[in-house]
């Protein structure tokens, strides 16, 4: 018993000839179909380059389109002339003019030698078929489809639409359950002739013709009519992107179509002449008698799906630039921001870094420059300090740096005295933390030496930009993490705020607060807060800080430093 | 509203097509091989004006790549630049000392040429100093791009004008007829590129990079742009509209993908950064042929002269496009 081969042809024939001479030339008979629509003299000199092989046979042509009957009924074709013609024959293989065979043809004659009964077909019912294309599946089986997908997509579409809509469905003729599959089998002699000379085959070819794609389901439901073992899986690796295109090989897949110990490999790339020189050779190198694996190559093609249709979320570049809402992640990773707690704590960032061991920056959106960590002038991916630069796009300097700083965490502090443009973006980005001390910018003012109108100008002027950003971060639209102290409430329990802040941002692992950041003195605030008060300001995002510097509710002692438990 | 819009730009084609028709008057054919040219082959277009030391470089590079023909309009060169091309058994060569300027920097004689003989190829539009890298290009030609690019039905590919630079002062390596440009010029900026969209041509505006960082570090909304579109399979009613940053119709500006996904793109090495910037500067700024009055070679022409350098601790290294892609520069999409 031997396997012959069925092959389709409409493109590259001279590679389809060199694989059919292959096979031919291992004894294993092969019918070949050529399109109809390929020209005639590209049929003769495939002829002529296969004449001296007496086990080759050329069949009927048929027009093939994809989508369309005309592919099964070219297999059938073929198929009639291989039982016809050599009885020897055990099983049929349906293969394309663009595949390859990865293993010695011996080996896959021993192989189906030792499975004589058994039937190489996926055949799934169609509830369980994860991968078909355009959501059409079990209403392949019930519409009718008169319209080229290719030709007339939107006669296509608005037909189908219009079924739906009518409810008209056709009848499955009875006995059968509908499946779908792969549409590269190897078939069992037996079975094979059981489905061409089915006493039914004319209801059922009628039927089938009006299928969409009846290439994955005539022989794959018909195949369970029949006595003989099925196994579903296909013995030909050919792996389909997200449009229903099959994948290509090229010859930098060598070792893992090596490694694969699949059979046949579809599609191969016509001018990956290493290929077909390193499988066509008589050893080809590769294991004997093992099983087909194909789960590696699956896993690269299913990395590249994956890459055109997710993308690299927080990635913006030539072939990725997500409308508004589409981003699946405005940024690549959570990075945090802490507005106040400049104002409040001396060094803040350097002690966020021992702290926690996150790149802690200073006011990245300063009006004067961005103040990077340890005072840097560029930072990761030749990021600029400069303020027109990235105030020219300030959004991409925020999604850039996440993005070249991927595996570690960023801090960078925040408040109304920069420029305000990138507060929507980081309140509408769900990796962000937003940690806020409202009212603290007061303190760096109560701090400065300069004459009071002025001093008494600018609180009223950041207290408004203050108050917008809050009422920003409060949005129904923030997706961020926000969390807003007034700078009272904090300044009355600092530990608090600040050990929430380490267990959130900080490493797994936190440990216990040992060293709080060193709070500037706040003596005389209150005195401060109440001046502005008596020159007609309402400084109102501190919250309630007492006047009197005796019930200030920072003691003394509080303003040293800090040791927990 | 949807529809005026729409008639503005068929107009704006109209008028690009109309302009390199009338423009074709200024080219002289100096070596015509364009007989040769089979249908399927992969083609390359590009204007220079002395650059005869980068040549060999070039076509050897693109040779490898797999370019079958190379299309080059001489724009009055005078170092033996159209010489040495015409003696190139797979160039056509077309000479002109008409104004690169009002040739819209160059373009009208491109699209004339591109309607002339690329309908229905794969075409290539370059400046000599720039060098595609496409996903798989250490191991796979051009042609496998294009293939896999027909068969999903994809009419162009997008890239990253990416500025290389060397490590230390410009003048330090002088370059050498021949040598790979990228040898010395290995550096670039990883991570500094601005994003924005084009709501009527929907492609991409992209600045950023060195150039951004060195010389338009105070007026970045001027930086050059780096978005181009080199490689399309090209039909005679499409038009480039400035350089290779866009074409109409507007959908061959839709190489990247809008819902999250990341559509197969290249980058284009640039090599402008060598030693011969500073002859060229000068030069160019004397003729004062180039975009917005030549002002991205006037601010190079100050900077240039204090030999400036562009490297910077953050600079990456050039290693191979699977670089570019982990990097986030390029995609491969969906092609494995």
């Amino acid at each position: 018993m031997s396997v012959g081969f069925v092959m389709l042809c409409h493109e590259a024939l001279h590679r389809a000839a060199e694989v059919a001479g292959h096979w031919a030339g291992h004894g294993c008979p092969v019918v070949i179909h050529v399109d109809a629509r390929v020209p005639q003299a590209q049929y003769d000199a495939l002829a002529t380059a296969l004449k001296e092989h007496d086990n080759i046979r050329f069949c009927g042509r048929w027009r093939c389109e994809w989508g369309t009957w005309s592919l099964v009924a070219a297999s059938q074709t073929a198929a009639e002339v291989m039982l016809r013609e050599f009885p020897q024959v055990g099983h049929v293989y349906l293969a394309s003019g663009s595949c390859l065979p990865l293993r010695p043809t011996p080996d896959l004659i021993d192989y189906l030698a030792a499975r004589p009964d058994t039937s190489f077909i996926e055949s799934v019912t169609t509830e369980d078929v994860p991968w078909t294309v355009g959501g059409l599946d079990a209403e392949r089986f019930t519409l009718r489809f008169p319209f080229s997908w290719r030709r007339h997509r939107r006669l296509f579409d608005r037909y189908v639409e219009l079924q739906r809509r009518l409810g008209v469905r056709r009848r499955i003729p009875e006995g059968l359950t509908p499946h779908m599959g792969s549409q590269w089998w190897c078939l069992s002699r037996a079975t094979l002739e059981r489905i061409l000379t089915d006493p039914r085959r004319a209801e059922f070819d009628r039927y089938f013709a009006k299928v969409w794609i009846p290439d994955e389901s005539y022989y794959q439901t018909l195949v369970r009519r029949h006595p003989g073992r099925v196994e579903s899986r296909s013995l030909t690796l050919s792996k389909f992107d997200f449009q229903g295109k099959p994948h290509v090989f090229y010859d930098d897949h060598l070792q893992l179509l090596r490694r694969s110990d699949c059979f046949v490999a579809r599609k191969i790339w016509p001018r990956a002449d290493r290929l077909y020189e390193m499988f066509l050779a008589p050893d080809p190198g590769a294991r004997r008698g093992v099983e087909p694996n194909p789960g590696k190559i699956d896993r690269v093609f299913a990395r590249a799906v994956e890459r055109r249709t997710r993308g690299r979320a927080g990635l913006y570049m030539p072939g990725r630039f997500p409308n508004p809402g589409w981003e699946n992640g405005k940024t690549c990773a959570p990075y945090a921001v802490f507005e106040g707690f400049g104002d409040l704590f001396e060094g803040f960032p350097a002690w966020l870094h021992r702290a926690t061991g996150m790149r802690a920056h200073g006011h990245l959106f300063a009006p004067r420059r961005a103040e990077f960590a340890d005072n840097q002038r560029a930072f990761a991916g030749a990021l600029d300090d400069g303020a027109e630069l990235r105030d020219h796009n300030p959004e991409a300097f925020l999604t850039n740096l996440v993005w070249n700083t991927r595996g570690e965490r960023q801090g960078l502090l925040f408040g109304p005295r920069d420029v305000q443009r990138i507060g929507w973006f980081f309140a509408e980005d769900a990796n962000a933390q937003v940690w806020v001390v409202s009212g603290a910018w007061a303190v760096t003012l109560f701090r400065s030496k300069r004459p009071f109108a002025q001093v008494r100008k600018a609180a009223a002027r950041l207290q408004r930009i203050e108050a917008a950003h809050l009422d920003l971060l409060r949005r129904g639209q923030t997706k961020a993490r926000v969390r807003i102290w007034s700078m009272a409430d904090l300044v009355d329990a600092p530990m608090e705020p600040l050990q929430t802040v380490i267990d959130e941002v900080g490493p797994k692992n936190a440990r216990r607060l040992t060293e709080a950041p060193n709070m500037v003195d706040l003596t005389g605030f209150g005195q401060f807060l109440q001046n502005l008060r008596n020159e007609g300001m309402q400084p109102h995002l501190m919250g309630d800080f007492p006047v009197s510097p005796d019930s200030a509710p920072v003691a003394q002692d509080r303003r040293k430093r800090y040791f927990a438990r | 509203m949807g529809l005026v819009d729409a008639y503005k730009l068929r107009v704006r084609r109209r008028v690009r097509l109309i302009r390199a028709f009338r423009k074709r008057r200024e080219l002289t054919s100096v070596a015509d091989r364009t007989a040769e040219v089979r249908p399927g082959d992969t083609l390359l277009f590009a204007t220079l004006r002395n650059e005869r030391i980068r040549l060999p470089y070039f076509l050897a590079y693109y040779r490898a790549m797999g370019i079958q023909h190379f299309f080059f309009v001489d724009n009055g060169s005078d170092d033996g630049s159209a010489d040495y091309l015409a003696q190139q058994g797979d160039v056509s060569l077309w000479h002109t000392r008409k104004s690169y300027r009002k040739a819209r920097f160059g373009m009208d004689w491109m699209n004339w040429l591109l309607r002339r003989y690329a309908h229905g190829h794969w075409a290539l539009t370059v400046d000599v100093d720039e060098f595609l890298v496409f996903p798989f290009c250490d191991t796979r030609p051009i042609q496998a791009l294009t293939d896999w690019l027909d068969a999903s039905q994809v009419r162009a590919l997008g890239t990253l004008l990416l500025d290389m630079y060397p490590k230390g002062p410009l003048t330090r390596q002088p370059y050498r007829e021949g040598a790979d440009p990228f040898a010395t010029a290995s550096w670039f900026d990883s991570g500094n590129y601005m994003i924005s969209k084009n709501w009527d041509t929907w492609n991409l505006w992209i600045q950023g990079g060195p150039r951004a960082r060195v010389f338009f570090a105070d007026r970045p909304d001027q930086a050059p742009a780096l978005n181009k579109i080199p490689l399309v399979k090209w039909h005679r009613s499409y038009a480039y509209i400035s350089s290779t940053h866009m074409l109409l119709p507007r959908g061959l500006n839709l190489v990247y993908d809008m819902a999250g996904g990341e559509k197969t793109s290249g980058c284009l090495l640039h090599a402008k950064f060598l030693d011969t910037i500073t002859g060229k500067a000068a030069e160019e700024l004397k003729r004062g042929e180039h975009y917005a009055g030549s002002r991205e070679y006037k601010a190079y022409d100050k900077r240039v002269r204090e030999d400036p350098d562009l490297w910077c601790k953050w600079s990456e290294k050039y290693i191979n496009w699977r670089q570019l892609e982990i990097l986030g520069l390029m995609s491969t999409g969906n092609w494995a």
